[in-house]
């Protein structure tokens, strides 16, 4: 195997990609903001097709998830992976293939929606050719990763590379079936489903990208790196199999319940409700085994805040996946759904666990990967408080708009008219829109302070070259 | 063979592990949506509901590219309240040309499902002109660079047609023969019009609906 000429880890790949995806979190909470505050300023697009709500909106989901948040599962998943196996990445330079060529198609992505290419499936919404080139470079990553584990001096795959392993499959095949379509032009396609069918196809990538990007591809991110920084092995490795397993078979099931009381049939609709709620045991048997973990070690809650954010990023988990299941329930959907609640519970879980996990990964890895000590801890505490006053403002203000809107409009008064008109409680949600803004500002803020932090501490520094322990040959025939 | 020494085996063996993954996170969509594609009702068109015209399907493409779908959905739930604000609520045979669903998850506006005919079209143009001046506080964001586009320059109107045809909507040689002629001399803004005013017009005919 021509991996074992090379000595040491491929880790200049896994900087790159963290600070792409530092990038990517500014640029994409930019859009955020911008978006949140044509809510309350509606003439803040100045009649440019290109700052229209409708374009921005996509670019800002976009932005987050494919480049924030797959550069870093894709850093974290390099990182971890070469550590688990004990030998460096399988075939390296299509590592760096899946880095630059994930770029330049999010950036290239996130024009063409700008350009009003969208095939309008809600986080699948980039064109064709877009859906073809993220194909190639998921199964590329795909071989680089499990060629990784293909490699590996260590017997027992570790229970982190099988969230990550459970990221590459599914999202394949997620992605691959809800977007075929039959193209007209380069810019324009035809989807192959067509009105409810289509439906449920779409909410069954859309629920389960969430499931298997956000929260298996994260969980990932936490099965290494919160026992790494807590120095204890995780509490239960029983427990985190069993979640495993359970989370991926029924975590599919649940995808329908977006579509409560719609033009879907009624069985549909009942099985997935009865699914989110039975996710909520494998969601917290999770939560559980993270913090029990850290609870071996808490005196280092004190003072790291890398450890801080993780321990944070737990609890949103455990709020959002208790969240979840409840929204799921029909007769509470029949309140939350269409409504800002939406809107704050996908925030609970991209500000609190995903943004926060990742925070606190990179806070621990970036110094590490460079070999020097982090630019100012005391940034760090300052972005620590930005980021929860942050989160929690949002997702405050976003679950009081939602429930008022949900109940006003289903209001009737005792004549059987309905009391309100869309119109006035449109116009009451401005303050809690506000309050949103305000939210989203202080967040934004905190994560600008992190990104100059990285790249400080990266600044006239090279990624430093870490060998693969060497294992007893003893050892390794009983491991 | 018990649970524990199986489980031995998945973990010591990447093979089997990703062959795990795929087997037990494909069951629930084997068992739950590769019926739903299946389901004869769910593909057959209500009574009244066609495919849409030239003019009505350009529409509909600036509406996607437009994003409107983000803030408004295109979906009444049957509930007494939303039946009560929108009207008839939706039914599946009424989506059968819907390439893709446009039902959205978001209302940040009101739902547009049932919105053909409920306004003239000289108040479309004013409201997608300048939303403020016909509707009090409303957010909506203008829609000025319509006017000045063809309707012709948003895509083949015939391939697109063609397309279609071969994902089964019933469009005749002739009605795609006659698209471009169809489009002459309308703006991006009347197509668009032209898809709002016969949105739900296909009322199924039995209006006996029950609510919740």
């Amino acid at each position: 195997m021509d991996n074992d000429k090379q000595q040491f880890y491929y880790d200049d790949v896994v900087t790159r990609l963290v600070q792409f995806s530092l990038i990517w979190a500014v640029i994409a909470m930019s859009a955020g903001i911008y978006i949140a505050a044509e809510l309350i300023w509606p003439a803040l697009d100045f009649g440019q097709f290109w700052l229209s709500f409708g374009r921005l909106r996509p670019l800002h989901t976009n932005g987050i998830i494919f480049g924030f948040g797959i550069s870093a599962l894709m850093a974290t998943a390099f990182y971890s992976v070469q550590r688990t196996c004990h030998v460096p990445l399988f075939l390296p330079k299509l590592a760096w293939f899946c880095c630059y060529a994930w770029q330049v198609c999010i950036l290239l992505g996130g024009l063409s929606l700008l350009a009003g290419w969208t095939s309008t499936k809600e986080y699948a919404e980039l064109e064709w050719p877009f859906d073809i080139a993220i194909t190639v470079i998921w199964v590329c990553f795909g071989v680089v990763f499990f060629g990784t584990i293909a490699n590996r001096k260590i017997k027992p795959i570790y229970i982190s590379n099988w969230f990550y392993g459970g990221l590459i499959i599914v999202i394949a095949m997620l992605h691959i079936v809800n977007n075929l379509a039959l193209p007209v032009s380069i810019d324009k396609s035809y989807s192959l489903f067509a009105g409810a069918q289509d439906a449920v196809v779409q909410w069954w990538y859309g629920h389960n990208a969430v499931g298997f990007l956000l929260t298996g591809g994260f969980l990932g991110m936490m099965y290494y790196f919160l026992p790494k920084q807590a120095g204890q092995p995780i509490w239960s490795y029983r427990l985190s199999v069993v979640a495993f397993w359970a989370f991926t078979y029924s975590y599919i099931w649940a995808g329908p319940h977006h579509l409560h009381y719609t033009a879907i049939p009624d069985w549909v609709q009942s099985l997935a409700m009865v699914m989110s709620l039975i996710l909520l045991a494998p969601s917290w048997a999770t939560m559980i085994n993270g913090i029990m973990t850290v609870s071996k070690s808490s005196e280092k809650l004190r003072d790291n805040p890398s450890l801080k954010f993780i321990v944070l990023s737990l609890a949103f988990y455990g709020l959002a996946t208790f969240e979840g299941p409840m929204m799921a329930i029909k007769s509470v959907n029949i309140v939350s759904h269409f409504t800002d609640w939406t809107v704050g519970h996908v925030h609970s879980g991209a500000l609190g666990w995903n943004a926060m996990i990742t925070y606190g990964t990179f806070y621990f890895l970036v110094p590490r990967l460079v070999g020097g000590t982090l630019y100012s801890v005391r940034l760090a505490n300052i972005h620590f408080w930005l980021a929860l006053s942050g989160a929690i403002l949002y997702i405050l203000a976003m679950w009081a708009a939602g429930v008022s809107q949900g109940l006003l409009w289903l209001s009737i008064d005792e004549l059987g008219q309905l009391s309100y008109t869309f119109n006035e409680i449109m116009a009451s949600m401005t303050p809690y829109y506000g309050l949103r803004l305000v939210a989203g500002l202080l967040f934004f803020s905190g994560t600008v302070l992190m990104t100059f932090n990285l790249f400080m501490t990266i600044k006239g520094r090279q990624t430093v070259k870490v060998n693969p322990p060497v294992v007893l040959a003893s050892r390794e025939a009983t491991a | 063979m018990n649970a524990l020494s199986l489980h031995k085996k998945i973990e010591n063996n990447a093979g089997l592990l990703i062959f795990g993954i795929l087997f037990v996170s494909a069951l629930g969509g084997l068992v739950q949506v590769l019926p739903v594609l299946f389901q004869e009702s769910l593909q057959t068109a209500s009574a009244n509901t066609m495919p849409y015209s030239a003019v009505e399907l350009q529409g509909r493409d600036v509406y996607i590219r437009e994003g409107c779908h983000v803030c408004h959905s295109q979906q009444i739930r049957p509930l007494l309240a939303e039946v009560k604000r929108y009207g008839p609520y939706s039914q599946a045979g009424e989506f059968v040309y819907d390439r893709p669903f446009l039902w959205g998850s978001k209302r940040t506006g009101p739902d547009l499902h049932r919105i053909g005919g409920k306004y003239s079209d000289d108040w479309h143009r004013i409201h997608l002109l300048d939303p403020r001046s016909v509707v009090e506080n409303s957010i909506m964001p203008a829609y000025p660079w319509l006017l000045n586009r063809a309707a012709s320059a948003g895509g083949d109107i015939q391939k697109k047609m063609s397309v279609l045809v071969k994902l089964g909507h019933p469009y005749s040689a002739e009605e795609i023969e006659n698209a471009p002629a169809a489009l002459e001399g309308l703006t991006e803004m009347d197509v668009l019009i032209a898809y709002l005013q016969v949105l739900g017009t296909a009322l199924p005919d039995d209006t006996n609906q029950k609510v919740h």
